[in-house]
């Protein structure tokens, strides 16, 4: 026998799929979101994008390269790129570039390499650079420019969002469809809910990720707040106008389901997702924030672990007791 | 379309061989029979160098209850009783012969006649199924006198003929079903005696529309018997997820047995080999071997002797594809890696893979990323990342919690793994260990 | 009342109750301890390699405090003289322990014993072990995946990129058995640390019949039995086709160093032979060893 033969245990074969695979297909998901936000807040969304996107990359390969001394490159696997479109997806897209710098520093830096890289941090990175500069730059981060000024970036004319609306001004509130279509003030990527549920959909062709996390986020939601508008529909605003607002649908779809920091089973999962809609609407509601989504997804990735202790997957032959 | 409920995945199908009929294998000029080619004790020779063997001569006797006998696939004479690394990888004892010229023994049964009368009583037909060697065809070669005779207390009421063949590349057994029908039929009706049971079902995926064509026409007159399709998805071939397919129950974890849900299930290769062994007084001597892979010239399902060195099978298949990268006996997701081509076929052959080195070699493992993709793939319901880590940090104990027994070592988790990672090297090491530990507890007691 | 004399009655209020919490917790909480298990465990290493058979260091001196005598509690990794010191505080006498290093019986090298095959699981020997057969020829020797580095606490055991075999540090090597139990294949063993860190030992552990092993590695030991002939001390003994030179009756003669024809019986820190003629008689031979000797 001429050739050297491999030897290794069962399985011989692979699937084919590799992290680079899901990483690129959740950017193509992203990318509907994206251009949905350059037409509606135009050049400004475009800066703000680009400039996260690169400074990630920029950190992440620096922080490989002189921190961590490792010799391979992790660009590659895309997952950089994701981190710096979420992120910019959840600023404004009027925020000074050096905010989106720091941003991008305290995602990657301490929100994914600090504990190891992609696979071992146990939070969102993408959410804990967005929670950063919310809590140093409250005002900057929510001072929402308005749709439609294609050439205005820093100086953009601000207003007032669905969410910051509701609750005082629940009359003046933008139609569904201007809501659903995303011609409403907020973070640049969140106001399109079509674009983000072609992204949902792409993610659900592709099996990328599976309907648990966002329709139990979406349907808790929907039912929590439905209850309290059925209660007060004076004070409250209806469930449809609570889906559409806010970063409910960008969160649910790509930021609750990132695979590092949700759940491993179906139904560790759906209680993960009961977990998010119901401290969302819990600060939505009741809370000082306007928007209580990144806190509502950070809170439960830290109780992510405990979760997968909780909930195993139903086992083969072993019958419920 | 029935399937089973937990996991599964759906691999390349690569059956470059489904049309292919069946050839036969030219006669190896050194036949050997490695003693341990069933899961059990070995078994004993009950020859000697120089004695001479016909083809069919019991050349093996069963080492223990749980053993079989092994037959000679040649005429000739012994050369010697040495040792040979078969396809576990251990060198093992082994008997071989020097084949000359093509002599069987008088009591077998060579002609084509299909017989249907079957006058045997139950204990007669157990008899003859463990004088003549058959052990379960589909890999795991289980002695199948044992898996006949069920435990007392579980009421037997369904046989399962498994059809199913989900692992890529193979042909052996539905080629089997488009040429030998009858015969199939025949040993089904032997086992449903033997069990005293009224009712079989044979599995067979909805990938082989003309077998289930032909198994229906043969079973549309005789009542009992059904023939399911099932599904399309790995590893509906396994006997738990099989059952569950076909009847809906669930076998519990280990220890539990397939006849504790009222299941026996058979390989339909093992089947054929009961009709054979119980009309024709055949040993079992001879299987089909699909021998295949993308770059093999003649890929073919061929009816070979057993203790034919695969490098013979290769040769007829045109020879080892300059890229081939892995050699393996069975299929590409439970098959065992050979270490060379001398290995030679025994019972549980049912294929030989020559894998091109692209497809072979492993790719770079990287970290868990928790994408979950294992946990959905599982069949049996476990959390293999959770196995693997605590496996390589040995630690037992949450391993055992894990139900890392209940493991069937299908590969499901490992071909999904987006990072590429050895999860079924580290789980497959976890339940030997785990294994160990509880043999230690139960025999402390 | 002014808000800041609020504040300190309010701090120091909490300050008095917390602090009465506090020392009353510490004193019905108090737990008893010997201290000598403190002293002993200040001499340990506190490497917590288990080599003691004790689940770690603490567990260890808790032992050397509780049992009546010292039999069977030893620290492999200690000196003699901190033994000598654990003994002073227990009042137990210690036994003189024979100091222990572990040695690697295999020498199938890259150039010894071919690789025929490429191993592409996971990194472990462990796994690669479940696989029976090898990337080579020999069934029994080094599989090459460093389980044996990863099991060391010690830094004394390092996989030496040349030859694809372990090789230990003798001077870091505290002989606790951690590398000789992570071999799935047993090839590591704890010998004797004789004077000079000199042994003399079958570097191959192939219990295949002779041609067998030949073929799979030039260096195995092919189970001749010339070294059992050549002990003048029934050091060595040959079963299964392999020889084993037990230690505690080996003298270090080397007599079956220069019988073996495979060169798989090691001598390791001896001084380089004097420069003898290929034929040098056998008898100047002996007188050379036997001078060594003493």
């Amino acid at each position: 026998m001429a050739q050297k033969l491999y030897i290794s245990t069962s399985p011989h074969v692979h699937g084919g799929d590799s992290i680079e695979k899901n990483m690129h297909w959740v950017i193509t998901a992203l990318l509907p979101a994206f251009i949905a936000s350059v037409i509606i807040f135009g050049i400004g969304a475009l800066i703000v994008t680009a400039t996260s996107v690169l400074s990630c990359m920029l950190f992440e390969w620096l922080i490989n390269r002189y921190l961590l001394k490792r010799s391979s490159s992790t660009l590659g696997d895309g997952s950089a790129i994701i981190t710096g479109m979420l992120l910019a997806f959840n600023l404004p897209s009027n925020i000074p570039l050096y905010m989106v710098v720091m941003g991008s520093l305290v995602a990657i830096g301490i929100g994914k390499m600090a504990f190891g890289g992609l696979g071992n941090n146990p939070f969102n990175p993408a959410l804990v650079g967005r929670v950063f500069l919310l809590v140093s730059f409250p005002s900057r981060m929510t001072s929402w420019p308005v749709p439609h000024q294609m050439l205005a970036y820093s100086d953009a004319v601000t207003a007032a969002t669905p969410l910051g609306l509701m609750g005082y001004q629940n009359d003046s509130l933008p139609s569904y469809l201007d809501m659903f279509l995303g011609n409403t003030g907020g973070s640049l990527g969140e106001t399109c809910a079509l674009a983000l549920l072609i992204g949902l959909v792409i993610l659900l062709w592709r099996k990328v990720i599976t309907w648990h996390i966002p329709v139990s986020i979406l349907l808790t939601v929907a039912v929590l707040t439905g209850i309290m508008w059925l209660v007060n529909p004076v004070t409250y605003a209806d469930p449809l106008t609570h889906l559409l607002s806010g970063g409910l649908m960008l969160g649910s779809i790509f930021m609750a389901t990132d695979y590092v920091t949700s759940p491993m089973t179906k139904n560790g999962m759906v209680w993960y997702g009961i977990g998010i809609g119901f401290l969302t609407v819990i600060i939505r509601l009741f809370g000082s924030y306007p928007e209580g989504m990144s806190f509502a997804i950070l809170i439960m990735n830290a109780v992510t672990p405990l979760i997968n202790n909780w909930c195993k997957p139903k086992r083969f032959g072993l019958t419920e007791k | 379309m029935n399937t089973f409920t937990i996991g599964g995945v759906h691999p390349q199908a690569n059956k470059l061989t489904e049309d292919r009929k069946t050839e036969t294998a030219p006669l190896p000029v050194q036949a050997v029979f490695p003693l341990s080619q069933h899961i059990g004790a070995p078994a004993v020779p009950c020859v000697q160098k120089g004695d001479r063997v016909l083809v069919g001569t019991k050349i093996a006797e069963p080492g223990g209850f749980m053993s079989a006998c092994i037959h000679s696939s040649v005429s000739g004479k012994v050369a010697k009783i040495d040792t040979i690394v078969d396809a576990s990888g251990l060198r093992k004892p082994a008997v071989f012969i020097d084949v000359e010229g093509d002599e069987w023994e008088p009591s077998i049964d060579r002609s084509d006649r299909l017989v249907l009368q079957c006058n045997m009583s139950r204990e007669e037909i157990v008899e003859r199924i463990k004088a003549c060697g058959i052990v379960g065809m589909g890999g795991a070669c289980f002695p199948t006198h044992v898996k006949l005779c069920p435990p007392k207390d579980c009421a037997i009421d369904t046989l399962i003929v498994n059809a199913v063949e989900c692992e890529p590349y193979l042909t052996a057994d539905h080629r089997l079903m488009l040429e030998c029908p009858d015969q199939i039929i025949i040993g089904i009706k032997i086992i449903l005696k033997v069990l005293g049971i009224d009712r079989a079902v044979i599995g067979i995926e909805e990938n082989k529309p003309d077998a289930i064509a032909v198994m229906r026409s043969k079973t549309s007159m005789v009542s009992g018997i059904e023939v399911m399709p099932l599904r399309m998805k790995y590893p509906q071939g396994g006997e738990k997820q099989l059952i569950e397919a076909v009847t809906g129950r669930q076998v519990p974890p280990p220890p539990a047995l397939p006849a504790n849900v009222g299941c026996v299930v058979q390989n339909v290769g093992t089947v054929y080999a009961i009709y054979e062994a119980v009309m024709k007084n055949k040993p079992l001597f001879e299987r089909i071997v699909t021998v295949t892979g993308k770059s093999v010239k003649n890929p073919c399902n061929l009816k070979v002797r057993m203790g034919t060195p695969v490098s013979q099978l290769i040769e007829y298949a045109g020879g080892m594809p300059e890229d081939t990268g892995k050699l393996i006996s069975g299929g590409p997701m439970m098959g065992r890696p050979l270490l060379d081509d001398t290995a030679p076929v025994v019972k549980g052959t049912s294929g030989l893979l020559m894998l091109p080195e692209k497809d072979a070699a492993r790719k770079e493992e990287r970290n868990c990323i928790r994408c979950a993709k294992c946990v959905s793939a599982c069949p049996m319901g476990l959390e293999p990342y959770l196995l693997a880590t605590v496996s390589q940090s040995q630690e037992w104990d949450v391993a055992e919690e894990g139900m890392i027994m209940s493991c069937i070592e299908c590969g499901c988790c490992q071909t999904t793994c987006p990072s590429n990672r050895p999860l079924l090297d580290w789980v497959r090491l976890g339940k030997n260990r785990v294994g160990g530990i509880i043999r230690a507890r139960n025999a402390k007691k | 009342m002014s808000p800041i004399l609020t504040a300190i009655l309010v701090l120091g209020i909490t300050g008095l109750v917390l602090g009465i919490v506090l020392f009353v917790i510490a004193r019905k909480f108090k737990v008893e301890e010997d201290p000598r298990v403190g002293q002993i465990a200040e001499l340990l290493p506190g490497a917590n390699c288990g080599g003691c058979g004790f689940p770690g260091c603490s567990a260890f001196a808790e032992a050397c405090v509780k049992r009546d005598s010292m039999e069977g509690v030893k620290c492999s990794v200690c000196k003699s003289e901190v033994m000598q010191q654990i003994a002073a505080i227990t009042g137990h006498a210690v036994e003189a322990g024979v100091e222990k290093i572990a040695v690697v019986r295999c020498s199938g090298s890259c150039e010894n014993r071919p690789r025929l095959r490429a191993y592409d699981g996971a990194g472990s020997c462990a796994v690669a072990a479940m696989m029976n057969g090898g990337t080579t020829g020999c069934f029994f020797g080094c599989l090459g995946c460093g389980d044996c580095v990863s099991a060391c606490k010690f830094d004394a055991i390092h996989m030496n990129p040349e030859t694809g075999l372990p090789e230990v540090d003798q001077e870091k090597c505290t002989a606790c058995g951690a590398c000789a139990k992570a071999c799935p294949r047993g090839i590591i063993e704890l010998r004797n640390r004789n004077k000079l860190d000199r042994r003399v030992y079958v570097s191959c552990v192939n219990r295949d019949k002779g041609p067998v092993a030949k073929k799979a590695c030039n260096a195995a030991c092919i189970g001749c039995g010339k070294c059992v002939k050549a002990c003048p001390f029934e050091a060595i003994t040959l079963e299964n086709n392999l020889a084993y030179i037990d230690f505690e009756k080996c003298r270090l003669c080397r007599k079956c160093v220069d019988e073996c024809p495979q060169h798989t019986i090691m001598a390791v820190n001896f001084p380089p032979k004097r420069v003898q003629a290929e034929q040098a008689e056998v008898q100047e031979t002996t007188e050379s060893n036997t001078s060594q000797e003493q």
